[in-house]
This record gives C-alpha cells, structure tokens and sequence, in this order.
C-alpha cells in the first residue's frame, strides 16, 4: 500500500517495437537497375518516334542507324583510317588548349589572389572580358593565327582560362585567418605562405576551375574547328551535317563526348590523389 | 608573547624570476575610423609565471595580444622581449590559437615540425622528428605521428598544437583562447595538462580568455580589461599554492577571486 497513486502504468499490450522505416520504391531501386531503365525508356520512345514517321529519318535517325554508324565510326577509328587522324588533330587542341589555360590561368590566378594591385587592378578587366560571349573571338583569332590548329588551340585556351584563374584566385583567398597568423608568426616568407598553406589550401577551389576548364576547352575546339576549318574532328560533324549524314553526326558527337569525359575523369583522378583530405580541411573543434 | 608574529602571514616573496617580456606605456589607434583600441598598457611578464588578460569582447585583448606577438605594430609605447623590441614576428614566440589549425595534408608529426621547416628548411625538420615525438609523448598523443589532422579529436587536435607551439622552444607562449572550443570536460582537462607541461618547461605564458575560472585557475596574475579604450583596469593576484586541482574550484577562495573579477568586470562593461 506504500506505492504512489500515479506510478501506475498504463497498460502494456505487449506489442512489439520493432517496426520498419518505408522507403518509397523509387528511392530503392539499384543504380544499374534505374540506369538501365531510363536508357530502356530512352531508346524505347526514340524507335516510337521515328517508327511512327512524324519526323523524316533524314532529320532524326532511327536508334539502329546510329548504332551501325557507331560502329562503322569505331572500326574507322581502331583501323587507324582517316578518322582516327581528325580525332587526334582535335586531341592535340585540347590538349595544348588545356596546357596553355593551365600556365596562363594559375599565373593569372596568382596575381590576383596574391598581390593588391592584381586583386585591384587585374580583376576588373578580366571580369570584363569573361563577361564577353568568348566564341565570338573565334574570327578574329582564325584571322591573327590561320585556318591551322593554332587559332583552335587559342580559342579552346581563351574559354577555359577564365574558370582556372577564378579558381586559382579564390583558392588563394580560402585559408583562415588563424593559419595566415600562424605562418606570420613562424616568421614565414611570401613563397613559403603561397607554397606550403595558400595553395594546397586552396587545391579544392582550383580543381574545380580545373573542371569547369577541362569541359570548356572542348567546346572551344570545335568551335574553333566549326568556324576555321581544318583537319580535326570538328570538321568531320560540320561535313556530315552539311550532307545530311544525321547518324555520323551522331557518332561522332559520342566519341568527342569520351575524349571529353576522359580529360575531365582525368583531372578528377588527379584531384582525389592530391585532395585526399577534401572534407576536413583545417582541422580544429570538431569535438 | 611573540604569537602576534607567528599569525602575521608571510611576505609573498619576492619576484626574484628575471623579466621575460616588458610591455610600457603600449597604446594602439586604428586610424582608420580613430579608434582607440588600446591605452596606457603597461605588463611585466616574469620567467615561468603564467598571466592571463581577461575582459568582455571588443575590450582590445585580442589586440593587445597581436602586438605582443609582433602581428601588428602599435602605436606608442614599447614591447621589449628578452631585451630586444619586437617588431615583427619572433622566433622565441609561441602562438596557440582557439582553432588547432593542423593543415590536413600533413600527418601529426609533420603538423608539429612545420615551424622548423619554415624556419630551417626541411633538413632541419627532419632532424627535429625525435623532438616531436618526445613533445607527442608529453602531451599524450603517443602513437599518433602518422595520423592526418582528419583522425584526431578536438582535444588532440589542440595536443599537437600545443606541441608545434613547443618545438621551437620559445621563451614565452602567447595563448589566444586555446581551449574555448572544446565541451567543458575536456577544457578542463587540458587546462590541467597546460599547466603541467608549463611547469615542466618553466614555460613563461601569457593567455587570452572569456573565462574567469580558468583564468584563475592557471594564473598567478589575471589582468581585468575594460573597453573603449582598452586598458587594464585590475590587477589581481592568484594566491593560490601550487599545483592547482580542479578540486580547488570549490574553495571559498577560489570563489572569492571569481567574484572579486566578476564584480570588476560587470562593473567596467555596464558603467
């Protein structure tokens, strides 16, 4: 009788707590599955499309025409024929576009992350210029540098510069306060600040100019090759359009789209090695 | 009778410790909006003593701090360390900061010799690796050399800066709120650690705080700042024996002291 009125409780029905969190169907299904799916519903809609004729398959080819164009494009191109020599042209501008983006943009970078009158004197113009539509320099560079793989290399360099020393400049400001005291206090010099805290500080703003760059310097390359001519892979599509080959220019747009994803993927390679320690970046009161 | 003497308490004695740091007449004036940030400062750091300044924010500590620090130039007066006027960063300057500030890309080990790679060059920091492990050892982070920044916990984070801050074995520590970011546990617990490894080393250190408790827990002289202008307002000495426990936080002394800031500073911030 000693126990308190309102310790009673109320009754157990002796039902189990163990129940299950639902998940929509939708937020389960496996990534291959869902992949699969949608590239199913893709194709499926396009075969639907050019089977019904509404649309001429001289402007939209069916997904088979393709397919064999693909094909008949890879052979080309493993058999070393004369594809296989355009593509390597408009490798050659990337890859010399992204080089010379790379020099010019983290010097640019530099300046104006580093110094006052970069940050002051520097940044406005090339603000100024970013803003420009850069394609339409592509007359001018053909006219300054020839129908040769040059004026493609300047034009794909210009498009790509700008991210790489927004990054570059950005990354140099990311560093705290207390590491930039730090370094003031261990007496540190200029390169020793820029080299051994600002720039491996900044590496994740930079990778990302780097990425922005790396699809940008594509585009520029073709476009540089749609506008000047030339031998490279750009002038394969405008060909093929011109006559009306839709599944080539099809073809021809998937192989560009792996040499593109294969820079980019690259340059995240790159990325993961040297930013191992992305998520965490100046370590302090994490608990 | 003679009984009167023996209940006279005791000359605190003599500051016999040599003057590490001497700041006179210290005042600075941020002219771009004439701000006076601090006025008419004047501290004698002795060898192996511990101060601490505390004060509401914008009372001009963390200023005061940078100057002694060589950070920032004032604008009268003179900060002589060792004999010699600062006047820009010092190697005999150790610095800690609220934020460990390990740099990720480097394990623990490389964390704590970069004063000396920055200072020597790589060689030097290479040779300074028994050091750092010693240092690791002192601070309980043992076995820990080869861990990323990313591995660590906040306490340990602060550990290996509390080792980077050692390795160049500095005349006088400069402590800007070193613990305030951690949980209160472990706060105390490392205020604990700090003052062993002061004692240790003779260390000669001089910190930041918001927190009363700690300042007199750690200090033999807390300075009370008022703001607008900064200033020192009080000078309070910590008679306390040493070693301090936490234990001693419950002490009627201990309060009495907590109190006597607390009233100084309520009374400087809302007058």
């Amino acid at each position: 009788m000693t126990a308190p009125a309102n310790t009673a409780a109320p009754e157990d029905t002796g039902a189990d707590t163990i129940w299950a969190e639902t998940i929509p169907w939708y937020d389960r299904v496996p990534r291959a599955i869902a992949m699969i799916f949608l590239a199913a519903v893709f194709f499926g809609l396009w075969e639907m499309i050019t089977r019904s004729g509404v649309v001429s398959p001289i402007i939209l080819p069916t997904p088979g025409e393709t397919l064999r164009d693909i094909v008949f494009v890879g052979r080309n191109l493993i058999g070393g024929e004369y594809m296989l020599a355009a593509l390597w042209v408009t490798i050659k501008e990337v890859i010399y576009g992204f080089a010379l983006a790379m020099a010019i943009g983290f010097s640019l970078g530099i300046l104006v992350g580093e110094t006052g009158f970069g940050e002051r004197a520097v940044m406005p113009y090339l603000v100024a210029i970013d803003t420009m539509p850069k394609v339409a320099f592509a007359p001018l560079f053909i006219s300054w540098l020839g129908f040769d793989i040059a004026s493609k290399v300047a034009l794909a360099a210009f498009i790509a510069t700008f991210p790489i020393v927004v990054g570059t400049a950005a990354g140099l400001h990311a560093a705290d306060t207390n590491a930039r005291m730090l370094f003031k206090t261990m007496g540190a010099s200029r390169w020793q600040t820029l080299f051994k805290m600002k720039l491996p500080t900044g590496l994740p703003q930079i990778f990302t100019g780097l990425k922005i760059g790396a699809v940008g310097v594509m585009a520029g390359a073709i476009t540089g090759e749609f506008l000047g001519g030339g031998r490279g892979f750009g002038e394969l599509i405008r060909v093929a359009a011109t006559q009306l080959n839709t599944p080539r220019v099809f073809s021809l747009i998937i192989y560009l789209s792996i040499v593109g994803m294969t820079l980019f993927g690259l340059v995240v390679w790159i990325q993961r090695r040297f930013v191992f320690w992305h998520k965490d970046r100046v370590v302090g009161s994490d608990g | 009778m003679s009984g009167a003497v023996a209940f006279a308490p005791s000359p605190p004695p003599e500051p016999v410790a040599k003057t590490v740091y001497q700041l006179t007449n210290v005042g600075k004036t941020y002219a771009r909006n004439a701000v006076v940030a601090l006025e008419g400062i004047n501290l004698t750091l002795r060898k192996g003593s511990f101060s601490s300044v505390i004060g509401s924010s914008g009372c001009g500590k963390s200023t005061l701090l940078k100057i002694m620090a060589g950070l920032i130039p004032p604008s009268s007066g003179r900060v002589v360390l060792q004999g010699q006027p600062v006047t820009g960063a010092r190697r005999d300057i150790g610095m800690m900061f609220q934020q460990a500030t390990l740099f990720p890309w480097r394990t623990t080990l490389e964390n704590i010799v970069l004063p000396i790679e920055i200072r020597d060059g790589r060689e030097a920091a290479k040779a300074a690796h028994d050091r750092a492990r010693a240092l690791l050892e002192l601070v309980g982070l043992k076995g820990f050399e080869k861990n990323y920044p990313s591995e660590l916990s906040g306490g340990m984070a602060q550990r290996a800066a509390i080792c980077r801050m050692l390795i160049t074995e500095p005349a006088v520590l400069l402590l800007d709120e070193p613990f305030s970011a951690l949980d209160e546990l472990t706060r105390d617990f490392m205020n604990m650690e700090l003052q062993r490894i002061c004692a240790s080393r003779e260390a000669t250190a001089f910190l930041v705080t918001h927190s009363i408790p700690e300042a007199v827990i750690l200090s033999d002289v807390v300075y009370v700042m008022r703001p607008r202008p900064g200033r020192i307002a009080e000078e309070v000495v910590i008679d306390l024996p040493r070693p301090r426990t936490l234990d001693m936080i419950t002490t009627p002394k201990f309060g009495a002291l907590v109190e006597r800031i607390r009233n100084r500073l309520d009374k400087e911030a809302f007058k």
